[in-house]
């Protein structure tokens, strides 16, 4: 009974009583579901054009930022550095696609998949043997301070952020959506021999989408890195991009980013009114808890493209 | 029906083409013409080399032995995508769609070559782009109209039944405006009536557009009704080669499908 009544009508007893500290838990969680959301855009663009779970995303977040840092480190000021870490992560793509993906046309999506294991090895490696493995600080002078609206806190930097992230989901989405090069890349996820058979160039694709997703990395590892220090354990958050596309679907960008909300607000609330019950902690696991509900009932995701099977 | 239009000189000429996969011979020395403005069949009994012949002309396959000339070039080791640059398009046996795309959206990436923007316009959406969008979204709203699929033109064509979505797939093939089409079993699993529209709209395209087709078929009532000539393969060999009513009299032709007593 006590239990029940824990899990059931005491934590919303809690929010009714203090509305203002229910709103800023929110915010928090809206905040840093913008940083989730950042790092699963880049899934969700290689899933979209090559049908590619990249398992290396969380790597390129990573080595975008040293790169990033490196540069900086070695005097170059912040402009140039942004330019020196795109043009690696274009150089990467590049290489990514001559030495990976060109051997591998028409593969099954596994294949591709232990394909991206190896590259993440290969970048983590690299990451390691170029930049040494100690926590770099990332300075890119983003503003960082609170203020209060209503009683509610605010920080400027996680509103940069957030953004930031919008301007990027905006972008994109119509780019997919509306345009005759976004449409040749949905075309190529689908079917890479139709796609050729109308002369698409599969090649130029890809570098053009790992590309595009080595810019997404960067921008994720600048956050992340200006956030809690450009370190190994970037890789990590990744794994935090996982529930985030199985919620948002993993062929939506727009779904990146409601899934990315939704797992951050989520895991907050749960944590700041659920957690006592549980004996806290439930931050770490309470993610992947929704994305097995909605794997059960829904694993197309919000917004993914509907399961369609002809019988 | 053939008289009103002429055929031209040789638009595609197949030399002495060989290819093997492993151990089994796909196509052994394979060789005919095709002439513009003519529809061609390819028939042969299953496992006969048929596809293979198209995906060797379509650039998918590259033959071990032999050359292929297209529009009086001779053809070299090309990437796939290249097929389609000089005018070649196609259907596939199993429908090669864009499953979670609309009907409009299929048919448009058939137009993609005929886009001359650079990314940066179309990156932006605005512009020279947007103009040229519109004017390809006009020639493929006529496709829609020919084919006579305008109530499916929203449809993701995954949830279609089978004739449309080869309807479909035909619509994406003419969009590109190829000089030569290849239809790969075109009427396979069709009913009467769908198989009827089918011929009509090949008829059609063969008609109005002038385009050369060449097509694999095994219903000998439909091809030796619209194609000008036929190729019969058999265990990739070129059994016969003329007018529908040259093959139809073929001695080696009538054996291959009706089987031949050992004695």
């Amino acid at each position: 009974m006590e239990f029940l009544n824990a899990v059931f009508v005491a934590p919303f007893l809690d929010i009714a009583d203090s509305p203002v500290f229910f709103a800023e838990v929110v915010i928090g969680g809206l905040m840093s579901g913008v940083m989730y959301s950042l790092v699963a855009l880049g899934f969700v663009l290689i899933f979209k054009a090559s049908g590619v779970f990249n398992y290396a995303q969380g790597a390129m977040v990573l080595f975008a930022a040293l790169t990033l840092v490196g540069a900086m480190e070695k005097g170059a000021p912040l402009w140039l550095a942004l330019l020196i870490a795109l043009g690696v992560m274009v150089a990467l793509a590049f290489a990514v696609e001559r030495f990976m993906l060109r051997k591998l046309i028409n593969q099954e999506g596994i294949i591709l998949f232990m394909a991206t294991i190896g590259l993440n090895f290969v970048l983590e490696g690299a990451g390691q043997i170029a930049f040494g493995s100690d926590v770099k600080r990332l300075d890119v002078g983003l503003p960082d301070n609170s203020f209060e609206v209503g009683g509610i806190l605010f920080n400027t930097f996680d509103l940069s952020a957030a953004f930031i992230g919008a301007a990027m989901v905006t972008t994109l989405a119509l780019f997919f959506q509306f345009t005759p090069m976004g449409r040749a890349l949905r075309a190529v996820a689908d079917d890479h021999q139709a796609a050729l058979s109308v002369g698409i160039p599969l090649k130029t694709i890809w570098v053009v989408v790992w590309s595009v997703a080595g810019a997404v990395a960067l921008v994720a590892g600048i956050m992340w890195g200006a956030k809690a220090g450009v370190q190994f354990s970037l890789v990590l958050i990744a794994l935090k991009a996982l529930p985030v596309l199985i919620l948002g679907g993993f062929t939506s960008v727009p779904g990146a980013i409601v899934g990315g909300l939704i797992i951050g607000v989520g895991e907050k609330v749960a944590e700041v009114y659920w957690g006592p019950t549980f004996g806290g902690a439930i931050e770490g696991w309470f993610a992947y808890m929704l994305a097995l509900a909605f794997l059960l009932f829904r694993p197309q995701g919000l917004f993914g493209e509907k399961i369609i099977e002809r019988v | 029906m053939p008289a009103t239009r002429n055929i031209g000189d040789v638009l595609l000429d197949v030399d002495g083409i060989s290819i093997s996969f492993g151990g089994v011979k796909a196509l052994s020395d394979v060789s005919f013409d095709v002439r513009e403005h003519e529809i061609l069949a390819i028939i042969g009994p299953n496992g006969a080399g048929k596809s293979s012949m198209l995906n060797c002309i379509n650039g998918f396959y590259h033959p071990q032995e032999g050359t292929i000339t297209f529009k009086g070039k001779p053809r070299h080791q090309m990437q796939t995508h290249e097929a389609a640059l000089q005018g070649i398009a196609r259907t596939f046996q199993n429908i090669a769609l864009f499953k979670g795309m609309s009907t409009l959206d299929n048919i448009m990436t058939g137009r993609n070559l005929k886009m001359k923007k650079n990314l940066f316009w179309q990156m932006l959406y605005f512009g020279p782009a947007l103009k040229e969008e519109l004017e390809h979204r006009a020639v493929v709203e006529e496709i829609i109209d020919f084919l006579e699929i305008e109530a499916i033109r929203k449809t993701p064509v995954g949830k279609l039944p089978y004739g449309l979505q080869k309807r479909v797939e035909l619509g994406r093939a003419l969009a590109a405006e190829p000089d030569l089409l290849l239809l790969d079993e075109p009427m396979a699993g069709m009913n009467i009536e769908e198989k009827q529209d089918m011929c009509r709209f090949i008829l059609d395209v063969n008609d109005e557009f002038g385009t050369t087709i060449v097509l694999i078929e095994h219903d000998m009532s439909v091809v030796m009704d619209i194609s000008d000539r036929v190729v019969v393969l058999d265990y990739g060999k070129k059994l016969a080669y003329g007018t529908p009513d040259e093959v139809r009299a073929n001695q080696d032709v009538i054996d291959a499908y009706l089987g031949v007593a050992h004695e």
